[in-house]
């Protein structure tokens, strides 16, 4: 600092500095300021030596302190399960119909399955349990293998058609009639107007009914007489205004043609228990259950 | 320039500064206290230490009693007990974090009903402005907690190290026992009081007497230790320590006070019409031709910023009014009037108070201030009085919309939220209000015909609820998307709230 000039209008010294004759007051710094920041300086070195800082070619300086934000997480879901152990100990006790009843499990479960759904189920059947061609919606009322808790928790467990000694549907499936040749092309058109007329939508009455004789010979053993279907065989009830492959005539020529072998993969082998019963409570609270 | 010569700078005259006793007039002793001035050649500014002198009178009087009241406040309030029923904490004044819930005696404030504490800001922010438009920076010159506790901590220091020129003394003179056990006491005081005022600080958030007694088994959760620590290491730092310089360096209210103030507003200020020509006074001098100040710097001495009050309006200046004080009492000694140093406007003293008409109060800063007060205080206060204990709000799902049935109707999901702000738990019915032949089902409540949801005592339960509508229904329907609400009620039927909802279906 050479000059202690002073500015003629304010009086207060300038630092010297002048810029097309306008010159800077001197309005200093407090010294304990700029020892602050030598000390945000120290600071800094002391980190780089206690913390994780440098980033080398393959790893990094790893600090004396030891620190590891990954190990922090991993201690922090450790605490988090084992915050939740009360719960899925109660959960793992319980039958499904108490844990429904009871406000408090009710809730841990739902929040649980939500999740769970999220990450395995929602892939197939949509993140909104809405489902999709082929894939049932688990929002409805209609159930192929039965819409109770003990239902939904037996088809997560096992799965339908699955590689599981206690699926259901196993061997099972709907033939390919028109593949197989069993029946014809208008024999397929036949039956597929019948097939309309049971939910009261066929525009070819004579083409329904010469259908009606080919369902009672063909379809009846599993769909029923009536075509109300059967949850014990996983058949659909083909009287009601829900499809899964489709309701319009060529849809339901296409099922009668080709067939159709819906799979359900079992879960017992990659969730726990637990899991499986907050996911059978979830699938449940959507608005179908039984 | 030494820093020596710097200090000195401007003070006129005799500067000295060897003489322990020069008369400013008979019986007044002049006070060698410097004015600050900051800088002297370098860009960085060395600390001038300040050794406020004690001040008698009426402005030092109403501090000490602002000071016992502000600090009585913050100290005591945590331990007032406030019945609201056996559910509820007992705790007047309560930042609940845990259950997120804010209580201040008979009211409380939900997280989302965070707009109060918005209003009450809006509401602190306008009173700053209204006072310091009426009376400058009242707020920093006795109520600002840094005030206050620095106030607080040189009284301490006057306590342990005597007064003005008893702590210069003790400052030059070489370390000695005295030196050590006067500081000694005087930091370790500060430090007391700093933990107190941390401690102090932690019962706002916890339930007082338990916290008290955890703290001292040190059973006391980790987070409030280190609060306690925080608050003790600002305290120390901030009111003990750095005092003047947080007002001038790190506080940007002062930047702002500019703007704020007007002609009208009444600042303390020296009133140089009477005080100039400055001069030393001697026996039996007359009055004519000179002005009343005596140049005694009593008040330089008396300033916690170390500033001379006679350069007029500064920056560092906290209108602390303990230089009225000073200069009052050398005013009674000398025979001269009163309020040579007071609270004035600037349409006064340019006046050389010849202008005499009274100060405006109803000027347009003060009048749209209070008004801008008025209106949010209002409606505050109808916000406050009309809160209701129940509230109710619903979500409709939204992946899917709707779920088509077996037999062609319609099904909309929604998530009810059921807010019980009453102090006990409650139970309410859910119903559906204007819609044809609705079929309404609750999860969890499946075997219930008129489900009872209960609601713990100042909590919330959100259920999820499903309302379906047969084919002939929905075919009825006007629009494909129907409005309609669902009604809670207590089960006691004492309160009701209502929430609007759609019931949608496919576009047709």
């Amino acid at each position: 600092m050479a000059s202690h000039e002073r500015d003629s209008e304010t009086g207060v010294e300038t630092t010297g500095h002048e810029w097309d004759g306008i010159r800077e007051l001197n309005k200093p710094l407090p010294k304990w300021w700029l020892y602050v920041f030598y000390a945000t300086i120290v600071w800094a070195i002391g980190y780089w030596l206690l913390m994780p800082a440098w980033p080398l070619v393959a790893s990094y300086t790893k600090g004396f302190l030891g620190y590891s934000q990954r190990q922090k997480v991993a201690g922090q879901i450790e605490a988090a399960k084992a915050a939740k152990a009360e719960y899925r100990d109660k959960i793992a006790q319980s039958d499904l119909a108490t844990i429904n009843e009871d406000p408090e499990l009710l809730r841990f479960a739902l929040a649980g399955g939500e999740a769970t759904f999220g990450d395995n189920c929602a892939s197939c059947h949509g993140r909104g349990a809405q489902g999709a061609f082929g894939y049932p919606n688990l929002r409805d009322d209609s159930w192929l293998w039965g819409g109770t808790l003990d239902d939904i928790q037996r088809t997560i467990l096992h799965g339908i058609r699955a590689d599981d000694p206690k699926t259901r549907g196993a061997g099972t499936q709907m033939p390919g009639f028109g593949q197989t040749g069993v029946l014809t092309e208008p024999q397929i058109g036949d039956v597929s107007e019948y097939v309309l007329s049971l939910s009261g939508r066929t525009e070819d009455q004579e083409a329904a009914a010469r259908g009606a004789q080919t369902f009672v010979a063909t379809c009846a053993p599993c769909h029923g007489p009536q075509g109300k279907g059967d949850p014990a065989l996983g058949t659909p009830d083909l009287t009601d205004e829900l499809w899964l492959y489709g309701g319009h005539k060529a849809t339901v020529a296409s099922s009668i043609r080709v067939g159709r072998a819906g799979v359900m993969p079992a879960w017992a082998h990659r969730l726990d228990s637990e899991t499986i019963k907050e996911l059978a409570i979830y699938v449940h609270s959507l608005g179908g259950g039984q | 320039m030494s820093a020596a010569e710097i200090r000195v700078a401007g003070v006129p005259e005799c500067g000295c500064g060897i003489a322990n006793f020069v008369e400013a007039a008979p019986g007044v002793q002049r006070s060698e206290a410097p004015t600050i001035e900051r800088g002297g050649g370098s860009l960085y500014a060395p600390r001038e230490k300040i050794y406020p002198k004690r001040a008698h009178g009426t402005f030092r009087s109403i501090k000490w009693i602002v000071m016992a009241v502000t600090l009585s406040i913050y100290y005591l309030v945590p331990w007032i007990r406030w019945d609201r029923g056996p559910y509820m904490p007992d705790q007047a004044v309560l930042i609940d974090f845990p259950s997120r819930r804010f209580f201040f005696f008979f009211l409380e404030i939900w997280p989302q009903e965070f707009y109060y504490i918005t209003g009450l800001l809006v509401l602190a922010a306008l009173g700053l402005f209204l006072f310091t438009a009426i009376a400058g920076r009242v707020w920093c010159g006795y109520a600002c907690p840094q005030t206050v506790w620095t106030d607080l901590m040189i009284a301490v220091e006057r306590f342990f190290q005597g007064d003005r020129n008893q702590r210069i003394r003790l400052d030059k003179n070489p370390w000695s026992f005295e030196t050590l056990w006067r500081k000694g006491a005087t930091h370790s005081t500060w430090l007391l009081i700093a933990v107190a005022t941390g401690g102090a600080w932690v019962f706002y958030f916890a339930d007082a007497p338990t916290l008290a007694r955890q703290l001292v088994t040190f059973e006391a959760p980790m987070i409030a230790y280190m609060f306690i620590g925080i608050f003790t290491a600002t305290t120390y730092l901030l009111g003990g320590l750095a005092r003047e310089q947080v007002c001038i360096y790190m506080c940007p209210w002062p930047r702002i006070q500019g703007a704020m103030v007007d002609r009208e507003s009444l600042l303390i200020s020296y009133r140089d019409w009477r005080g100039e020509p400055r001069g030393p006074h001697k026996a039996g001098q007359s009055w004519e031709g000179r002005g009343d100040c005596i140049d005694c710097r009593q008040c330089v001495a008396v300033c916690p910023t170390g500033i001379d009050i006679r350069n007029g309006s500064q920056l560092e200046c906290i209108q602390c009014a303990l230089c009225i004080d000073a200069c009052n009492e050398i005013m009674d000694k000398i025979g001269r009037p009163r309020s040579l140093i007071s609270y004035d406007t600037v349409r006064h003293l340019e006046s050389s108070g010849q202008d005499m008409a009274p100060i405006n109060f109803l000027r347009s800063r003060v009048l749209i201030y209070a008004g801008a007060m008025a209106v949010v205080g209002l409606i505050m206060l109808t916000a406050l009085l009309l809160r209701p204990d129940l509230e109710v709000s619903v979500l409709h799902d939204r992946n899917p919309i709707y779920v088509k049935l077996s037999d062609g109707g319609l099904r909309n999901g929604y998530t009810i939220k059921i807010l019980n702000k009453a102090y006990e738990p409650r139970d309410f019915t859910i119903a559906v209000q204007g819609l044809p032949g609705p079929m309404v089902s609750v999860i969890g409540h499946e075997k219930q015909v008129q489900p009872l949801i209960s609601v713990p005592a100042d909590g919330l339960e959100a259920v999820r609820a499903y309302v379906a509508l047969d084919k002939a229904t929905v075919a009825a329907l006007e629009d494909p998307a129907t409005g309609f609400s669902f009604v809670v009620t207590s089960a006691d039927g004492a309160s009701s709230a209502e929430h609007g909802a759609l019931f949608q279906g496919p576009e047709r």
